[in-house]
């Protein structure tokens, strides 16, 4: 709700300012440029959800694009393969994760933490320097025939498929959250892990099923990068797991776990992006005070957080005031 | 009567696995490094790869200290590569382009620090957000606050006080050694002749016990997170001593690892309690030496931190309640 309003009045405000704020150009590269932190967030946002944190994914989200450019253009592997080898490593590294976590009781922050250090030194070993994709089916096919072409008058405004990638991750997501068993065992551990298990949930695959969704979910990111920037870079998307993380916390997603929605998520990343474009529309502001904005942006919401629950918590305590 | 060398003794004995694995690194580099214990003397002081290893580990070991008593509130604080980058911003700006004395920039930088420390504890004990949350706010921000002082630039400063923080030497030894050893005497002073140390053991053991004994548990925290803000203050006057230049994006980079990593490895664990001074100097040096192995093994600096995190999680699969209690039963039961 809150995320909504902040949106609303985002953009509002910049539209007010700046003449040509209101267009469709803007809300087209909103997706465009944001479309990777946005898959990245999903994941981000299921380990938040069931109590976790992921401090891992801006480095592999660097290796899996490293690793796609490396196989297409080193090894000659066709894009499509390459992509999937990608994958496969991003899910195979979320479940070791979990699995330390889950299985040796370690804190979550810590193994992501040795996580976001190791990704960044395999995507290094990978390749060390930034590679330039020039196959065809990653220039041609995917980033011209699927692409959406709209005429707007006398323009033409293309949507690339990476934006389709986001809107489908968040709709699987959405679905996986509400729908299935696993969603609910999410929120379940999230909101009571001991209860979750005394209720008999899968409580061990449910932990470790979520970071390999994160883990997946940063692979993918790191897919649409590649595409976004038509290379692999082991040195890019430093920091970016804060970025995902701010996003779901402005999303409105507890970090205690529990409570929150995949949809105040992308509202999330979309604030995010409008006040990159905002910070881009004055000029003479600087790119850091983008990181202080979303610094206090968290602020806000986690004081609203606090508050909420405390109201909550006063009321479930009854009219004797206790709690 | 107890002898004074007891509690050096058992300063020891309670380290001894982190010294094993520091015995066992320099080892693996007396066989397979060459020129890895080559000592010279140049202008009245040492120089070598060890000291290389006590200058540059000395650094992280003072923001180590910090953090020691942070984790062993049961927190963390993960903006100590922040705050670096913040109080050398304020140091080399204050020189560079205010022509400020430098016991003045240096003391602002620290002051800095000590605030951003405080803006931590505030937001853990008045708004109660965890640890790793709160701080996650400074460690976002504060990199933007310190690019906002330096104006996004690389901030040179030719002041020879300064410099010599990281560069001079005090005894045949670089200036960060006789530091790291001032504040782990204060330290260790503070925390076992004060009840203080007690507190924070007593905090981080059982935090709603603490309170109900009357430990005055929110000051404690308070004053943790604040000390933690100004040992990553000196150490980011170290950082930028180095280099005779202020960088707010890439000072301190990654530094928060290095130290929590020096914690764990110093055998403080990190769900709170009982906290190990000595062992997290310890395992900043074993966290300085395996950087500095790696390095003379030819492995580039980028790939350095993946070996780096495997030692990290063996070390804490080690710990792990989980496998200490698979140990004990292998051992039939008995033993510790």
């Amino acid at each position: 709700m809150a995320t909504a309003v902040v949106l609303v009045g985002v953009f509002a405000a910049g539209a007010f300012r700046y003449p040509h704020f209101a267009s469709w150009a803007v809300v087209r590269n909103l997706f465009v440029d944001n479309a990777f932190l946005g898959i990245a967030a999903v994941g981000a946002t299921f380990v938040i959800l069931s109590g976790g944190i992921d401090l891992s994914v801006g480095s592999v989200m660097a290796f899996a694009a490293t690793l796609i450019a490396s196989l297409v253009e080193r090894h000659g592997m066709h894009p499509a393969l390459a992509m999937s080898v990608a994958l496969l490593a991003g899910l195979g590294f979320g479940a070791l994760q979990g699995a330390l976590i889950r299985g040796f009781r370690l804190p979550p922050f810590l193994v992501t933490l040795a996580g976001l250090f190791f990704a960044r030194g395999a995507a290094f070993a990978v390749h060390p320097q930034s590679i330039g994709i020039r196959h065809p089916f990653v220039a041609q096919t995917l980033n011209d025939t699927l692409s959406l072409r709209f005429h707007l008058g006398a323009k033409i405004m293309t949507i690339p498929c990476t934006v389709f990638l986001l809107l489908a991750t968040f709709g699987a997501a959405w679905v996986a959250l509400r729908h299935t068993r696993f969603g609910r065992s999410v929120y379940a551990i999230g909101d009571d892990e001991h209860a979750a298990g005394l209720m008999g949930l899968p409580v061990a695959r449910t932990q470790v099923g979520v970071y390999a969704v994160s883990g997946l979910c940063s692979a993918l990111a790191g897919v649409a990068f590649t595409l976004y920037q038509q290379s692999g870079d082991p040195a890019a998307c430093k920091g970016l797991e804060l970025d995902a993380i701010a996003a779901v916390v402005i999303g409105g997603t507890l970090l205690t776990g529990g409570v929150g929605s995949v949809l105040g998520t992308l509202l999330g990343v979309l604030i995010l992006g409008l006040i990159q474009t905002l910070i881009a529309f004055q000029g003479d502001l600087s790119s850091w005070w983008t990181r202080i904005a979303v610094g206090a942006l968290v602020l806000l919401f986690l004081g609203l957080h606090r508050g909420v629950e405390g109201l909550a918590r006063r009321a479930a305590a009854g009219p004797d005031g206790r709690g | 009567m107890r002898s004074p060398l007891r509690p050096i003794g058992e300063a020891f004995w309670s380290v001894r696995w982190p010294l094993a694995a520091l015995a066992l690194l320099l080892a693996f580099n007396a066989a397979f490094t060459p020129g890895f214990f080559a000592l010279e003397v140049r202008d009245g002081r040492l120089f070598g790869v060890l000291v290389d290893i006590l200058n540059h580990g000395s650094r992280v070991a003072i923001v180590a200290l910090g953090m020691t008593l942070v984790i062993a509130t049961g927190g963390v604080d993960l903006s100590v590569g922040a705050v670096v980058a913040i109080s050398g911003a304020v140091a080399a700006t204050l020189v560079a382009q205010h022509g400020a004395p430098w016991p003045l920039a240096m003391g602002a930088a620290l002051a800095v620090s000590l605030i951003a420390g405080v803006w931590n504890g505030v937001l853990v004990t008045v708004m109660r957000l965890q640890p790793i949350v709160a701080t996650l706010i400074l460690m976002v921000a504060g990199r933007g606050v310190a690019q906002l002082i330096t104006d996004g630039l690389i901030i040179t400063f030719e002041s020879p006080p300064l410099a010599y923080l990281g560069n001079g030497s005090l005894l045949g030894l670089p200036v960060p050694v006789a530091m790291l050893a001032g504040a782990f005497v204060a330290f260790g002073l503070v925390s076992r002749r004060t009840t203080l140390g007690l507190f924070i053991e007593s905090i981080g053991d059982n935090p709603p016990a603490a309170r109900l004994a009357g430990v005055p548990d929110r000051l404690v925290v308070l004053l943790v997170y604040a000390v933690c803000g100004l040992c990553a203050g000196a150490a980011g006057l170290i950082d930028c001593s180095y280099i005779k230049a202020a960088d707010a994006n890439n000072a301190g980079q990654l530094l928060e690892l290095d130290a929590i990593l020096a914690v764990v490895l110093g055998g403080t664990s990190l769900a709170g309690g009982r906290f190990l001074l000595f062992g997290s100097v310890i395992g900043a040096m074993i966290m300085q030496t395996l950087t500095k192995t790696l390095y003379m093994q030819n492995v580039s600096a980028d790939i350095a931190p993946a070996p780096k995190a495997i030692a990290v999680i063996l070390v804490c699969l080690l710990q792990s309640p989980v496998v200490r209690e698979r140990v004990r039963r292998m051992r039939g039961g008995g033993g510790a």
